[in-house]
């Protein structure tokens, strides 16, 4: 009944956000967008980091490349197919074609995620960081050389698809995705390896699969959120998928709270809204990300939620124990 | 019937030899014990038995199957479940679920099952509870069923540890030095609760341990190693008075030094 009702609350959210996308000042609706998109990325990545306890600063990487995969799709085959799809109302054929393309970006980056997945994950805490940080340029490096994809240039001409409502329901898929399989015993297994691997392998848990298979998943939603973010911006440029910015998605977690859902969408939130109000004294940014970081790790290391959930159930739990006392 | 046989096994960590051609058998339904001085290579040998350790030489055969070479979750899923010397529980995780991912072998819901949160996830997680929650029961750990692992007192945690390794549904545990850090009250308890697993769950077991009072309390059957190597094997009795364990626990008597 509880998980019903959620799910309704969202599907209204997701259609009054399409309906009110029209009148929103377009400042406000860029940021919701980029909030939207820095949910997925943050709930994906602590998929990896927070959950299963694996160190990884490669999920820019991975964004770019499901971004340039799927935006690729859409420069070069996406007239071809909506020109079969003809027969198709031409909103909807472009809906259908806009959700495979992301999927399929989502996948490239899956993929890309076992392959790298499969050697690094015998590494442990700095190595594993050290070898996605690695990856995570080489993919960018790679991008950098295809003339394809534009190389140095960018990546022109993508068309506009990503509206606030595709956003929405992306990060809704993510955290529900990523909530049920923690909340199942493949969850369990995977938060296993976080708390001890040794013990973790010796209850029979085949721990480099789980830990493959959280890479793989983390990377797919990155690959969405790349989709999303080009058809969103209409261009991409290697210089947008730096080691900064996989830094940017690492501090929301850290700043949310590995291994809480909720925290990493808080996290994205306040790291979507305070560049936003700090543009004044946009020099001093990174020294306000710096700085942030480091209190939050000498003050709260276990970031602002910590690993638990906030539920409406907890809320009303917490105020009725206040309104007792 | 052997279920256990260890044959020639070796094991060395640089030129160091931790195991040397070991060989010993575990009886079915035998609660067999390995003694010896510190560094003597006992936690070496479960390491090697479960698969964390490869040793250079010899043979494991497990009902009939050479364990040289699997991975310690294969070995798990054939039935051998083992316990730290230090408990190494999933600290943040409440009781209950450090039980329940022991149990994960068991369970039938997929990935799919679980992402759609179908009739057959919904199912399986309450077999898995309702499960875990009847080990936590026969431990008398039911009433911590919902507390975190590390705010549970010493004797609990290592209690929790073999619910948890039980709970894999095991025919051999190896336990390491399960009363370590224990007095002898609690020791005592811990005798009796290893008698009661082995007759419920119809266990093989083999224990490292230093108490002496469980060591000759509880095994039926003891081997001593020293440097890797087997020096003694036997009944408690025999085994105590053995002149080479004497040796190996106190030193030898030198002639000719007046005391």
């Amino acid at each position: 009944m509880r998980r019903n009702l959620l799910t309704l609350t969202i599907l209204i959210l997701i259609l009054f956000l399409s309906v009110l996308s029209k009148n929103l000042d377009p400042y406000i609706y860029q940021i919701l967008v980029f909030f939207g998109i820095n949910s997925i990325l943050a709930v994906s990545l602590n998929l990896i980091n927070g959950f299963t306890g694996q160190f990884s600063i490669g999920h820019a990487g991975f964004m770019a490349a499901g971004g340039y995969f799927s935006a690729a799709l859409s420069v070069y085959q996406g007239e071809k197919l909506l020109n079969i799809l003809s027969f198709l109302p031409k909103d909807l054929a472009q809906g259908a074609i806009f959700l495979v393309f992301l999927i399929l970006g989502g996948l490239f980056s899956a993929i890309l995620g076992l392959i790298i997945g499969i050697p690094t994950l015998r590494l442990k805490g700095d190595y594993l960081a050290i070898a996605t940080l690695g990856f995570g340029e080489i993919i960018r490096v790679a991008i950098l050389n295809l003339d394809v994809v534009g190389g140095p240039r960018g990546f022109p001409g993508i068309p506009k698809l990503t509206d606030i409502t595709w956003v929405t329901f992306w990060a809704f898929i993510a955290v529900v995705v990523i909530y049920r399989i923690i909340n199942s015993s493949h969850g369990r297994a995977i938060i296993s390896i976080r708390e001890d691997e040794t013990a973790s392998e010796s209850m029979g848990i085949n721990t480099t699969y789980y830990k493959v298979l959280a890479f793989s998943i983390g990377a797919f939603f990155a690959g969405i959120a790349g989709g999303l973010f080009a058809h969103y911006l209409m261009m991409l440029h290697p210089s947008s998928f730096t080691f900064m910015r996989s830094v940017e998605i690492l501090l929301m977690i850290v700043l949310g709270g590995l291994g809480s859902i909720t925290g990493s969408i808080f996290g994205a939130f306040i790291l979507t809204v305070l560049p936003e109000a700090l543009r004044g004294f946009a020099h001093l940014r990174l020294i306000i990300y710096s700085l942030t970081l480091i209190i939050m790790m000498l003050v709260r290391p276990s970031g602002l939620i910590g690993n638990r959930e906030i539920s409406f159930y907890r809320i009303f739990k917490f105020l009725r124990r206040k309104g007792i006392n | 019937m052997a279920v256990l046989e260890v044959k020639n096994l070796s094991c060395a960590f640089g030129g160091l030899m931790a195991v040397s051609d070991l060989s010993f058998e575990v009886e079915k339904n035998e609660i067999l014990g390995i003694i010896g001085p510190n560094g003597a290579g006992k936690t070496t040998v479960f390491n090697l038995i479960t698969g964390f350790y490869l040793p250079i030489k010899g043979s494991i055969i497990f009902n009939g199957k050479n364990l040289v070479g699997m991975k310690p979750y294969q070995i798990t899923k054939l039935g051998i479940a083992r316990t730290f010397q230090n408990p190494r529980l999933f600290k943040k995780l409440t009781v209950l679920e450090n039980v329940m991912i022991a149990m994960h072998k068991v369970y039938e819901a997929s990935l799919f099952d679980a992402l759609f949160s179908n009739r057959k996830y919904i199912q399986q997680e309450s077999i898995q509870r309702d499960k875990a929650e009847e080990y936590l029961y026969f431990f008398g750990l039911y009433k911590r069923k919902d507390e975190i692992a590390e705010n549970l007192p010493y004797g609990e945690q290592r209690k929790l540890e073999i619910a948890r390794a039980m709970a894999t549904n095991p025919s051999l545990l190896l336990l390491d030095e399960p009363a370590a850090g224990m007095n002898l009250n609690e020791s005592l308890e811990l005798v009796n609760l290893i008698a009661t697993i082995r007759e419920k769950f119809n266990l093989t077991i083999l224990i490292i341990e230093h108490h002496m009072e469980v060591v000759m309390n509880i095994c039926e059957r003891i081997i001593v190693l020293d440097f890797g190597m087997k020096i003694a094997e036997g009944k408690p009795e025999e085994v105590k008075n053995n002149p080479r364990v004497i040796e190996a626990y106190l030193g030898k008597e030198v002639k000719g030094v007046i005391h």
